[in-house]
C-alpha cells in the first residue's frame, strides 16, 4: 500500500507514536517506558511490519530531524542565563569534564576488549558519549566502523537519559549542577533534553557538559588510545 | 516571530560558515550555540528576540531525536554479531562517565568554594 509510506503519514505516525509514548510514561511513571525508546520501537515495528525500508522513512523523518540543529543552537539561551554562575566555577567544570572524558574513553575501549569485542568494534565505541558528528569523525580517524558509532551514540543517549539521574542519585551525586553536567557529559544532547525537563537552568550545565566533552574527546581520544597501546 | 527564526538560523548559518572556512571537524550547531551565547552576552541580540523559539525548540528537543534514532534498524546486523560486548561496555562506561564527572565536580566545587570563602574571610579581617 502506497499510502502507508506516504510522507505525511510517516510524519504523522512519528508524532502520534511519540505522543502515545509520552502519555504512557505519564500514566505509569516508569523509567523503563522512556518515550524516545518506546516511540523508536513502535516506529521500527511499523516499518518492519509493512516492509518499508529506512531510506523511505528517512525522507519524511528528515523534516523532523532538521530541527535538531536549530534546537542545539537554542541551548545558547539557558547557557547565556547561567553565564555568570558558570564563570564563577569554570575550573571545577572544566576539570571534571576532562576527568569524565578520559575515563569514558579508556573504560569503554578496555571493557569492550576484555569482553571479547574485535579491535575495530572497540575503536568504534571510543567516542560513544559525544554527539554524532564529532563521534563519527573520531571513528573515521581511528579507522573504526562509523555506522556502529552511530548505534553506540544513540544507545548511550537513551541509556543515559533513562537511568542517568537515578544512577547519580544512587552514587551520592546530589548537587543538581553536578548531575546536569554529568548527564550532558555522558549522554550528550539526549541527556541534555532530560536535564531540561528537570529544570530549565540545569539544561545550561548539561549543554556545557556536552560541549566540553565534545572538545576534549575530539582532541584526546587518539592520544589516549596510543598510550593504551591500541 | 520572524526575527526569532532569523536569529536561530543566522547563528546556525554562521556556524556552518565557520566550519567551512576553517575546515574544523566540529558540529556547526555547537558553534552556533556558542555564538548565540556570546551575542546575547554582548547585547547584540536581545533575549526577547529568541525566547519564544528557543523555548519551543528546547521543550521538544527529545522528539527531534526520534527519526535519526530509527536508523538503528539499519544496523541490526552489525549489533547482532557482537551485541554483548557492545552493550555491556557502553553501559559500564556510561555509568563511569556519569559518576566520574559528577563526583569530581561535586568534590571540586566544595573544595573550590570553601577556599574562596576562606579568602573572603581573611580579606574582611
Amino acid at each position: 500500500m502506497e499510502l502507508l509510506k506516504n510522507s505525511f503519514v510517516l510524519v504523522f505516525i512519528t508524532f502520534a507514536f511519540y505522543y502515545l509514548a509520552k502519555l504512557l510514561q505519564k500514566k505509569t511513571n516508569s523509567v523503563l517506558l522512556n518515550p524516545l525508546l518506546i516511540s523508536i520501537t513502535l516506529i521500527i515495528l511499523y516499518l518492519e511490519f509493512f516492509g518499508i525500508d529506512y531510506e523511505t522513512y528517512h525522507e519524511s523523518g528528515q523534516m523532523i530531524e532538521f530541527w535538531l540543529k536549530p534546537a542545539v543552537v537554542a541551548l545558547g539561551v539557558p547557557l547565556y542565563k547561567q553565564l555568570t554562575s558558570i564563570k564563577k566555577q569554570i575550573f571545577p567544570l572544566i576539570a571534571s569534564s576532562f576527568v569524565g572524558c578520559v575515563l569514558g574513553v579508556i573504560s569503554v575501549v578496555v571493557f569492550a576488549n576484555i569482553l571479547g569485542a574485535s579491535h575495530a568494534v572497540s575503536l568504534s565505541l571510543a567516542s560513544k558519549s559525544v554527539t554524532t558528528p564529532i563521534a563519527m569523525e573520531i571513528t573515521r580517524i581511528l579507522g573504526g566502523i562509523e555506522s556502529l558509532t552511530t548505534v553506540a551514540v544513540v544507545f548511550t543517549g537513551i541509556f543515559g537519559g533513562m537511568f542517568g539521574f537515578k544512577i547519580l542519585q544512587w552514587c551520592g551525586v546530589t548537587n543538581p549542577i553536578s548531575q546536569s553536567l554529568a548527564i550532558g557529559m555522558a549522554a550528550h544532547a539526549v541527556g541534555t533534553s532530560k536535564a531540561l525537563e528537570v529544570g530549565y537552568h540545569y539544561g545550561a550545565y548539561s549543554s556545557l557538559g556536552l560541549t566540553l566533552n565534545g572538545i576534549f574527546t575530539a582532541v584526546c581520544t587518539q592520544i589516549i588510545l596510543q598510550i593504551l597501546g591500541f | 516571530m520572524l526575527i526569532q527564526f532569523i536569529i536561530i538560523f543566522g547563528c546556525l548559518a554562521l556556524g556552518e560558515l565557520f566550519v567551512w572556512l576553517t575546515g574544523i571537524k566540529f558540529p556547526s550547531c555547537i558553534i552556533g550555540m556558542i555564538l548565540l551565547t556570546i551575542f546575547l552576552k554582548i547585547k547584540l541580540i536581545k533575549y526577547e528576540w529568541v525566547n519564544k523559539i528557543s523555548n519551543f525548540l528546547l521543550e521538544n528537543l527529545a522528539f527531534f531525536f526520534v527519526p535519526p534514532s530509527v536508523a538503528l534498524m539499519k544496523y541490526f546486523d552489525i549489533i547482532k554479531a557482537e551485541w554483548l560486548p557492545i552493550i555491556l561496555a557502553t553501559v559500564i562506561s556510561t555509568i563511569i562517565v556519569l559518576i566520574a564527572s559528577g563526583w569530581t565536580h561535586q568534590i571540586f566545587r566544595k573544595h573550590f568554594f570553601n577556599k574562596k570563602e576562606d579568602k573572603n574571610g581573611t580579606s574582611k579581617k
